[in-house]
């Protein structure tokens, strides 16, 4: 499991990459993840390109950033999606939350 | 070597030699150790069981006792603790070094001595000392901590258990697997009769693992017998339960949920599902299966304003099974990191051979495909039959002892009148059953009372205001119709009310009480209708033939708006 994150050159949105496996043991990097920039980006894209499985405290992990990003003001974006990956947030209804693609 | 590393030590040194050991003590001394000296194996034996020394430097070769039965007894004294002992040997050849390892030293050092070598080596195995304590210190710590941890979740257990206990879920239509410490998996099983007569079973599976995880369960819980308990509704239970979560639980924490409310004398079930895996209806008759989805998202995460309580209507048949799971079936993980999945689970409904095994089925299906030796209990399944209503026990609770045979609360008149937004949005039967419990002889009639106020009741707004027809029940999907239209139909109310008479008398023997309830529909002709059967009776649903075993008399009054039953009781003896 590794996670990377980026923001445009504008500092308007953030994109985070998870690796792997996105569960617990992810917790503390995916807070930093999002936690450390300076000013607020408007717009958030969680990039699953590579993750392979999420588990419950994962989409517990995606809430959180939710909270932090507005709550229902924020505006999240969970692209390239696998899907099994795909399955989980549907089992859970998060595309009422997120857009999901 | 900084000095801040070097540490005074408490030194045994043994050599038969007195010019050899006091060459050795002399150079051990200056370099600022404590030393004691002794002459042979049995002296220093002796010596080390007195002083206890920090390590040994031991001659191999000594009269009475040599160095290796020396180092063997002393390693035997120190148990767990490290006592490094470093030979001190003029033999050279390879095997005779590796006896002394064999022996229990630590290391060997030849003479003649070398004093830097040799204070380097007693550092280093000081070093070595304090890092073995460290160790032992932090593993005892540990091994403290786990035993409270154990007894802390052994008590929160034991406080759950109370909250949480397990209501009917030992009922002979249900079967269920449950860690017996599931609670702090996230797990849990809620199951309770509705006095009514049907049930609600629900699975929550919340996130995250141990105490964090439990502490939602009791809220949830205690929310859902005290509500089945008092006859709210399912959409009712689940807005209160996703309120508490919401209100006590940390964002990121939730509860994946299903619910089912059963009524068993209409072979019918409702379902609300958010974000557990689909649930599986058994039917006995073509042998099918038919996955319903989640639709919702887990309870605990929107705000009661956005939370959505539609649920999905099931109509079923005696003997259909309906399969509720966390996701920890298809999970389950076999030695080479495959998960079990949905469509192991489907296979398994298609070989098995007699439904009533299709639980046991599954379970063992799952235990061959992770080939766990321990029976692995991370899942939670739960299978309950659509039985018919007479093969359960409704027995009612017998009447306490402290059963008041008069006072105020016998002779009453009560009149509750209900308008359009109370209509739409407010259920009153568990005002209506709290109030009649107040007469402690009507107690034990609490399940026929409230089916026959939830009958009157619907039939009044339903049928008499709202103008649906029960004969949309009778075709495949008009139990998914017949609520669609309710939902339409009753936005349209303007001004009609409905109306609800409690009027309790004391007798002899125990008490009447007459219920009536009146709606500003355009009633029917029930003068006509009074000589057919029961099951054709057009006005009222299945209800009404169910009423009239339970009642002295069922009548209509003015336009057929107006029903009236009498429901007369007696102490038992």
């Amino acid at each position: 499991m590794a996670i990377w994150s980026s923001e445009s050159t504008d500092g308007k949105e953030l994109t985070i990459k998870i690796q792997g496996r996105f569960d617990f043991s992810a917790h503390q990097e995916f807070r930093d993840a999002y936690e450390k920039t300076k000013e607020s980006p408007g717009e958030y894209v969680v990039d699953m390109k590579e993750t392979t499985y999420l588990d419950s405290s994962a989409l517990g992990m995606l809430l959180l950033l939710r909270d932090h990003a507005g709550g229902d003001n924020s505006h999240i974006k969970i692209v390239n999606c696998n899907p099994d990956v795909k399955k989980i947030l549907t089992i859970s209804n998060f595309e009422q939350l997120f857009s999901i693609s | 070597m900084s000095t801040a590393e070097f540490q005074n030590l408490r030194i045994l040194i043994a050599d038969d030699n007195d010019s050899d050991r006091q060459i050795l003590q002399t150079i051990v001394k200056k370099q600022g150790h404590q030393v004691f000296a002794a002459s042979d194996g049995i002296i220093a034996v002796k010596l080390f069981e007195e002083e206890k020394p920090d390590m040994v430097l031991m001659d191999a070769l000594m009269p009475n006792m040599d160095g290796f039965e020396a180092a063997r007894r002393i390693k035997a004294m120190c148990g767990e603790d490290i006592v490094p002992i470093i030979f001190l040997t003029s033999l050279k050849d390879a095997s005779s070094l590796a006896d002394c390892l064999d022996a229990g030293g630590d290391d060997f050092l030849t003479k003649p001595y070398n004093r830097v070598i040799l204070q380097a080596k007693i550092q280093a195995f000081a070093r070595m000392q304090r890092l073995h304590e460290t160790v032992q210190t932090q593993r005892d710590e540990i091994s403290t901590h786990i035993d409270h941890m154990v007894r802390e979740q052994e008590v929160a257990k034991a406080v759950f258990d109370n909250i949480a206990h397990p209501g009917c879920i030992d009922a002979k239509n249900i079967k269920y697997l449950l860690s017996p410490m599931a609670v702090f998996n996230g797990d849990m099983v809620l199951a309770a009769k509705k006095p009514s007569g049907g049930m609600y079973v629900l699975l929550g599976d919340f996130t995250g693992h141990g105490l964090p995880a439990a502490i939602g369960a009791m809220p949830a819980s205690e929310t859902f017998y005290g509500m089945t308990k008092k006859g709210f509704t399912i959409e009712e239970i689940l807005k209160e339960v996703n309120k508490k979560l919401k209100t006590i639980l940390p964002v990121g924490v939730f509860c994946c949920c299903c619910m089912i409310d059963l009524d068993f004398r209409k072979s019918m079930a409702k379902a609300w599902i958010g974000g557990l895996p689909d649930i599986f209806i058994y039917r006995k008759e073509t042998k099918s299966i038919q996955p319903i989805s989640s639709r919702h998202l887990p309870l605990g995460v929107l705000s009661n304003e956005k939370f959505n309580t539609e649920i999905q209507v099931l109509e079923l048949a005696e003997g259909d099974r309906i399969y509720l799971w966390s996701d920890g079936i298809h999970e389950a993980e076999n030695p080479n990191g495959e998960m079990f999945g949905t469509e192991r689970l489907v296979q398994i409904f298609k070989e098995s051979a007699n439904p009533e095994n299709l639980f046991d089925d599954i379970k063992r299906g799952v235990e061959e495909f992770t080939q766990a030796e321990d029976q692995s209990d991370d899942y939670t399944i739960v299978e309950v039959v659509m039985v018919n209503h007479e093969e359960l026990d409704e027995s009612e609770a017998a009447p306490g002892k402290d059963v008041a045979k008069s006072g105020p609360q016998m002779d009453w008149v009560f009149t509750y009148q209900l308008r359009p937004p109370s209509l739409r949005t407010f259920n009153p039967l568990p005002l209506m059953t709290h109030i009649l419990m107040e007469v402690p002889g009507l107690r034990p009639h609490s399940g026929q009372l409230y089916t026959i106020l939830s009958e009157l009741y619907s039939n009044a707004l339903e049928h008499g205001l709202l103008g649906l027809s029960s004969e949309l029940k009778h075709s495949a999907h008009g139990f998914a119709d017949y609520y669609r239209q309710r939902t339409e139909q009753i936005e349209k109310l303007v001004e009609e009310t409905v109306t609800i008479i409690l009027d309790h008398k004391p007798t002899e023997t125990g008490g009447e009480l007459i219920i009536s309830v009146k709606d500003d529909g355009p009633g029917f002709d029930f003068e006509s209708k009074k000589d057919n059967e029961h099951r054709t009776e057009g006005y009222s649903g299945r209800g009404i033939p169910l009423i009239r075993t339970l009642c002295s008399s069922l009548t209509y009054h003015d336009r057929g708006n107006h029903v009236q039953v009498v429901y007369p009781w007696s102490y038992k003896n």
